[in-house]
């Protein structure tokens, strides 16, 4: 190919002494033609690269914008709210919403009561996922695969059809209104324990064998080298897991909508009902902004375990 | 080699998954579909003792009620606008992202926030930028205040352009259903992106780099190379991300609870947006368990349907 490549080099360089001048003239006209091309493809690469940047620029400023005019709202008083034409920027900031909304939602009470919820669920929800998940990696039983496969098949349910029974079930018990019924029926999520057996899995079975030989107990075993060996994913499914409880709505709404025992997303719609009209908006947008922070507090420090755990599970807590 | 001591060390390592998912998964399953098979069956009147004829009465009643059917409308209109353009939106940041190089981490981190958000909180927050506030609104005696940052925006570039100015209606008393299904749409679609993104984004990343290098040798053109390598080699995640898609699509109901608030309409026009899970939350405080367990069961088998179909259509597409 180098060879044949090097001849059409000579005849574009050289072209006067093997052919005639009409020849020559082509040739010369198809060296600049080369250059032209060469130019026309880097300026429509920079095009190009402008496009792409513009275009993602934009939508980067679409995403951020409802954050951007959360924030922007909650600092502004009510009267520079109700100006026809926005500001874009509070001229006078008013923190004071923030204290409005944390009293006018009863915040304080929420967040103790979302809290709560989450993490004693969440313990209780990693013991019992790392018990399963144990007993599926690494014990032999009768029926395991059977029952393994049983319990993937239930994820493809909807949640909906376990509520309707489930609604029945924690008013026989008599659970209404109280944070048990906010914690029990969701400990156990088949989903990670299928993630934390994959995860198990891949720690070498030999290992077992020795600390079995040396005559280490099981749970001794699952805490030294076990969950050391997979803290990812069980930091993955700690974070979904609180998220889950921040942002659950329907549940919470339907059994445990008292004072008392209000969670964080319900206990908002249910402090500011009106979402159309001549609605109190900074003090809204401030009390949306306390609920919102958290979340962003955790999304800058562990970014990388909820990307890493949502792009293996595909929900949303 | 199974010895018996590892048996009732599983069993027992097992229990406490075992009893909550037989009270709170397997017996709903049974009790769910028992219920939608009993004629009219309400919890109320069954614990006063009252007994039911086996029948498909809850089906065909639900079938054929109206409220029904606009739910069941709402909810396909919102699947079938939503996912499509979320998902190309969502192939077309993943692929610029990936073909650039300064600024891509402060992108991708910035694509990814509305993942990490709270639906009903940042549907407040939608609610407010396009909210006309003002009283009386739609009487001879309106009043507008604000006519909210969107409406704005819309008047600003239409005084610009045409002259005219344009104020529409977007979910005030009085608002068009089109409107309505427009803001829902706008807000499920950013709601949306975030995973559709990650997941789009990681497939790229994984695509072995000969093949483009290949295509570049043969001086084959931007779109030909996007078209018979990009999206040939993302399709197992683009057949993710839809059916994902259909799925969430199909429960979709705290996202019109963020921007309607419990009324899931406009003030004037209660449950106009209401969904299937909707329907079945109404139903079951109610206390209609069989109609809300027949609706249950009716969107489990449109979802199944729905992914199979998926399924079935990327068999013949996806390339793994």
């Amino acid at each position: 190919m180098s060879d044949e490549n090097k001849e059409i080099r000579n005849d574009i360089k050289a072209p006067k002494s093997t052919a005639d001048s009409s020849y020559a003239a082509k040739a010369v006209m198809s060296e600049k033609d080369l250059k032209k091309t060469a130019a026309a493809q880097t300026v429509m690469q920079i095009l190009v690269k402008f496009l792409v940047y513009a275009f993602l620029i934009i939508m980067a400023i679409i995403v951020l914008f409802p954050f951007y005019w959360m924030i922007n709202s909650s600092l502004k008083t009510l009267s520079e709210y109700r100006e026809v034409v926005p500001t874009f920027w509070p001229r006078k900031i008013m923190f004071s919403n923030y204290l409005e909304a944390y009293n006018a939602a009863n915040l304080g009470r929420l967040f103790f009561n979302t809290v709560i919820v989450g993490v004693v669920s969440t313990l209780l929800s990693l013991v019992i996922t790392v018990l399963s998940a144990f007993a599926f990696a690494r014990l032999e039983f009768k029926g395991k695969n059977l029952l393994f496969a049983g319990l993937l098949a239930t994820m493809m349910i909807p949640g909906e059809l376990f509520t309707i029974t489930n609604y029945t079930t924690v008013t026989n018990l008599g659970w209404r209104n109280t944070y048990t019924v906010l914690i029990v029926p969701f400990l156990v999520s088949v989903f990670y324990i299928y993630l934390l057996r994959q995860n198990f899995l891949q720690i070498p079975n030999e290992l077992y064998l020795a600390a079995k030989v040396d005559g280490t107990s099981d749970i001794k075993y699952l805490w030294r080298v076990m969950i050391p060996l997979s803290l990812p994913t069980l930091i993955s499914i700690t974070i979904l897991k609180m998220m889950g409880a921040w942002n659950s709505y329907i549940w919470p709404r339907l059994v445990a909508n008292d004072e008392a025992h209000r969670l964080i997303t319900n206990g908002l719609r249910n402090a500011f009902k009106d979402t159309t009209g001549d609605v109190n908006y900074p003090v809204q947008m401030a009390a949306v902004a306390l609920v919102s922070f958290p979340l962003f507090l955790v999304f800058v420090f562990l970014r990388k375990y909820i990307m890493k755990g949502v792009s293996r599970s595909g929900i949303k807590g | 080699m199974v010895d018996s001591k590892q048996q009732w060390k599983a069993w027992l390592y097992l229990s406490p998954a075992i009893v909550l998912l037989l009270v709170f998964t397997v017996w709903p399953i049974i009790n769910t579909v028992r219920m939608a098979f009993l004629d009219n069956y309400s919890g109320l009147q069954a614990a006063g003792g009252e007994t039911f004829s086996f029948g498909i009465e809850n089906f065909t009643r639900v079938v054929k009620a109206r409220r029904f059917i606009d739910c069941l409308r709402n909810t396909m209109l919102l699947c079938v606008l939503t996912v499509p353009i979320s998902t190309m939106l969502a192939l077309l940041i993943a692929v610029t992202l990936n073909s650039i190089k300064p600024l891509q981490k402060t992108l991708q981190t910035i694509f990814f926030l509305p993942y990490v958000t709270n639906s009903i909180a940042i549907g407040m927050v939608f609610a407010a930028m396009f909210n006309i506030v003002g009283s009386f609104y739609g009487t001879d005696r309106q009043l507008v205040t604000t006519a909210g940052i969107i409406n704005n925006v819309i008047n600003f570039f239409s005084t610009t352009f045409t002259g005219k100015e344009a104020m529409v209606n977007w979910i005030n008393i009085g608002s068009a259903y089109r409107e309505n299904i427009i803001v829902m749409t706008v807000y499920i679609v950013w709601n949306a992106l975030p995973f559709k993104i990650l997941i789009l984004l990681g497939g790229l990343q994984s695509i072995n780099k000969q093949y483009y290098d290949a295509a570049r040798v043969d001086g084959t053109s931007r779109t030909r190379v996007f078209w018979r390598i990009t999206v040939p080699l993302l399709s197992p995640m683009l057949a993710y991300v839809i059916i994902t898609g259909f799925i969430g699509g199909f429960k979709e109901y705290t996202s019109i609870v963020g921007i309607f608030g419990e009324n899931m309409g406009p003030a004037n026009d209660r449950d106009r947006l209401n969904t299937m899970v909707g329907y079945i939350y109404d139903a079951l405080e109610n206390n209609n368990q069989g109609r809300a367990s027949a609706a249950a069961l009716i969107l489990f088998g449109i979802i199944l349907v729905v992914t199979l179909l998926n399924l079935y259509v990327s068999k013949k597409r996806v390339h793994y």
